[in-house]
């Protein structure tokens, strides 16, 4: 067992060496979580935007049903995906199960609640600022909600962000559909999760900075070019 | 009723909450600029709002001899996160237009407002009095028939309210007809044709400008003049 500070040297050694496996590791967990949060805006936000301007029966439930959903638990997620993508499962037949392909899948039922009511919100607000001036040019529900997705498309990259964050950080569900298969779909946050209950610490250490470093860094760009549209568009 | 009025408006009341916001309210507009007036709260607004469509009426009805295209403009302009260009084209491309048309329209419409040489520039961005004449660009831009304005000038200094207002009076002088609130008295003045008076949500009087400003026929009317001028 090496001492904590053994443990934060080795795991700059790794990082500052850019070691293969470590790296290997990162990418995966970038590709997935990305992939994961886009398929997460391509669906969540259009539903969002309509839940914020459409008038139909249910709305309302939905409304609620997904606020509550930016609660799901990850294994709960990675437990109904696994369901799903098994071999005696509806999508069986597709052999998805303990792929990235899976794990993508996972995380993007995890995030496209929290996009879709984070998306509501905003538009939501925007709809009540706008919603005279759009039905006075003759603009319908769905036209208005395309309008202000592209008009909040500044606001809107907070959704984006907060969906990528609970993609990348999130461990459950991609422990259980990917398998956490070395090599294959061993992500940061399940390395960590492994290489801890195996007593080595540097590993998992390097990975812990990586991923907070990762989300760090991406939130501060984000925020500068959210800022620097602001004061580019008003 | 006026035979020949453009429109007609039949006891037409709004109540939202218990609350009376229009009482009956009945009128026949033919003039070609007409303006509202009354203190706060009388129902002007939300006069305008049910005759553009936006409010439903609880009571009454609007009868339009003839269908008239619609734009309003509103107090506070309300911008795209676009070009102030775009802005003006974004209500062609609703109405169906191709792009080179609508940029055309846009650039004309622009033109004609005197913002030709920002029509590139983030129209947030733009001054309150360049966004209202953005926002007037929009709306000429579609030539209506009717343009509805709701205290277009209320939120700007007086030399961008004489620029709107003049904007305002080419848009009469190509035809199309006006009716717009104000809680300017000389504006109304210069502006109107003819004036409807409003006090909590009652349709008091309707007469020629210079009849409402020399002889107004009701104690409101007489009240609000009496307190309003300078």
């Amino acid at each position: 067992m090496t001492t904590l500070g053994d443990s934060f040297l080795m795991a700059w050694q790794l990082t500052a060496s850019a070691d293969g496996r470590l790296a290997e590791i990162v990418l995966l967990s970038l590709r997935v979580s990305l992939s994961a949060t886009l398929i997460a805006c391509l669906i969540g936000m259009p539903v969002g935007a309509l839940l914020a301007v459409g008038r139909f029966p249910g709305r309302r439930i939905l409304i609620v049903l997904f606020n509550g959903l930016m609660g799901l638990p990850p294994v709960v997620v990675g437990l109904l995906v696994y369901l799903l993508l098994s071999r005696a499962g509806p999508l069986g037949s597709f052999g998805l199960l303990f792929s990235p392909a899976a794990m993508v899948v996972a995380q993007a039922v995890l995030v496209t609640p929290i996009v879709a009511a984070l998306t509501r919100q905003v538009v939501a607000d925007e709809w009540t600022e706008y919603r005279e001036q759009l039905r006075s040019l003759g603009a319908s529900r769905a036209r208005a909600a395309a309008t202000l997705l592209w008009d909040g498309r500044f606001s809107l990259s907070t959704a984006a962000l907060a969906g990528f964050g609970r993609a990348i950080a999130e461990v459950g569900a991609v422990m259980i559909v990917g398998g956490n298969i070395d090599g294959v779909t061993r992500v940061m946050t399940t390395t960590i999760a492994l290489e801890t209950s195996k007593g080595d610490l540097p590993l998992a250490l390097a990975l812990g900075f990586i991923l907070i470093v990762v989300v760090l860094s991406i939130n501060a760009v984000a925020y500068a070019l959210r800022g620097w549209a602001e004061r580019k568009w008003g | 009723m006026g035979v020949s009025a453009w429109l007609s408006i039949d006891g037409l009341g709004l109540t939202e909450g218990g609350t009376c916001i229009i009482d009956s309210a009945t009128l026949a507009l033919s003039a070609q600029r007409s303006v509202v007036l009354g203190p706060n709260g009388a129902g002007k607004s939300t006069l305008l709002r049910l005759i553009h469509g936006l409010l439903h009426p609880s009571s009454g009805r609007l009868a339009w001899p003839e269908r008239l295209s619609q734009a309003m403009v509103f107090q506070r302009p309300i911008m795209l996160r676009t070009t102030a260009l775009e802005n003006v084209e974004y209500g062609l491309k609703l109405q169906g237009h191709a792009a080179p048309e609508r940029r055309r329209r846009a650039a004309g419409a622009l033109a004609r407002v005197g913002l030709e040489p920002i029509a590139g520039r983030p129209a947030r961005l733009l001054s309150g009095g360049e966004q209202q004449r953005v926002a007037l660009a929009r709306a000429w831009a579609l030539e209506p028939q009717l343009l509805i304005l709701d205290e277009p000038t209320a939120s700007l200094d007086p030399a961008s309210s004489r620029e709107v207002e003049r904007i305002i009076g080419e848009i009469a002088a190509a035809g199309t007809r006006i009716l717009m609130t104000t809680h300017n008295l000389g504006q109304a003045r210069r502006m109107a044709d003819e004036v409807v008076f409003m006090d909590r949500g009652r349709v008091l009087e309707q007469t020629a400008v210079n009849d409402f400003f020399s002889l107004p026929q009701c104690d409101a009317a007489q009240r609000f003049l009496k307190e309003e001028m300078p």
